[in-house]
């Protein structure tokens, strides 16, 4: 149920990316696509009545494991997150220059004034 | 059965932020719905017992926010000039009625919500790792441990990749006034 409704916040952004015409709504599209995803991954790693994995020694070592939940999905969507803000910082500066070059975001524009 | 309701209002929130993001007219207010799509996800990671992922989650949506505020700020807002096929918008239906059969062929084999692999295989690395990361490492944030020593690889590639990144865009956001000096030296 919760991992469809995730699924579905993914299709939201791909619909964004294959019909809007706007470059920036087009990057949007791809922001809300890859939160999804990270979501996703994170809601995998989730164990009922889970502790955040942070030992602090209270807990004997096979007692944490068994409470904790999944640290690896978090570690790697630690990652993924830069990542994502590093790719969507290049997109956007894209986008700025094509606005300098064109003066408009206007996709089907950009591509009638080539040349 | 509690961590589900908050975290069905919270996708719920994420994705009536996310259609409004797509839809408006108007591009600032498409990207202060995108604000509130981050922010909703911030706060799901810490429901969902990340307290590290909710952290960077917030800094990062900061700045991407700054990023396309000032991208869009003082420039066109009155975008969807021209209207969309009706053929085009037949193939995209279709290609998303694709994805979605796929993903419930996905969905249908993976295990319920909150009972994830690492409670039914024992022998998985990231039950080795909660097992034995405060003793080998000396972190007692496991999510730390792994990203800083186990697969510390994972994290240069990571600052490798952000770099690039970052270069890439100052390279092509500097180039302009260059270009625009050589031409009006000529």
């Amino acid at each position: 149920m919760i991992y469809s409704l995730c699924f579905v916040l993914f299709m939201i952004g791909l619909y964004c990316v294959l019909t809007r015409k706007n470059i920036i709504k087009i990057v949007i599209g791809l922001v809300i696509m890859e939160s999804s995803i990270n979501l996703f991954l994170v809601l995998l790693g989730y164990k009922n009545d889970g502790i955040a994995p942070i030992n602090d020694k209270t807990l004997s070592p096979l007692e944490f494991m068994a409470r904790s939940v999944d640290p690896l999905p978090q570690a790697l969507v630690l990652t993924s997150i830069v990542i994502g803000l590093g790719v969507t910082t290049l997109a956007i500066a894209l986008c700025i220059r094509l606005y300098e070059k064109y003066g408009t975001f206007d996709i089907s524009q950009i591509r009638r004034l080539q040349g | 059965m509690e961590i589900d309701i908050i975290i069905f209002v919270l996708l719920v929130f994420m994705a009536i932020a996310a259609l409004i993001a797509v839809e408006t007219k108007n591009l600032l207010s498409s990207v202060i719905s995108l604000g509130a799509v981050g922010f909703g996800l911030s706060m799901a990671f810490l429901f969902l017992r990340a307290p590290d992922l909710a952290i960077v989650q917030i800094a990062v949506e900061v700045v991407l926010l700054i990023f396309l505020i000032r991208a869009t700020i003082s420039r066109d807002t009155i975008p969807e000039t021209g209207r969309i096929r009706w053929w085009g918008l037949a193939f995209v239906l279709l290609l998303m009625a694709g994805v979605l059969v796929f993903g419930y062929f996905a969905f249908h084999d993976l295990g319920n919500f909150g009972e994830p692999i690492i409670s039914a295989v024992k022998s998985t690395p990231s039950n080795l790792y909660l097992r034995e990361g405060l003793e080998k490492t000396g972190a007692a944030n496991i999510v730390t441990s792994i990203i800083l020593d186990y697969r510390a690889y994972d994290t240069l590639g990571e600052a490798t990749v952000l770099f690039t990144a970052i270069i890439g865009a100052l390279a092509i956001l500097r180039s302009r006034t260059k270009t625009d000096k050589g031409e009006r030296k000529k």
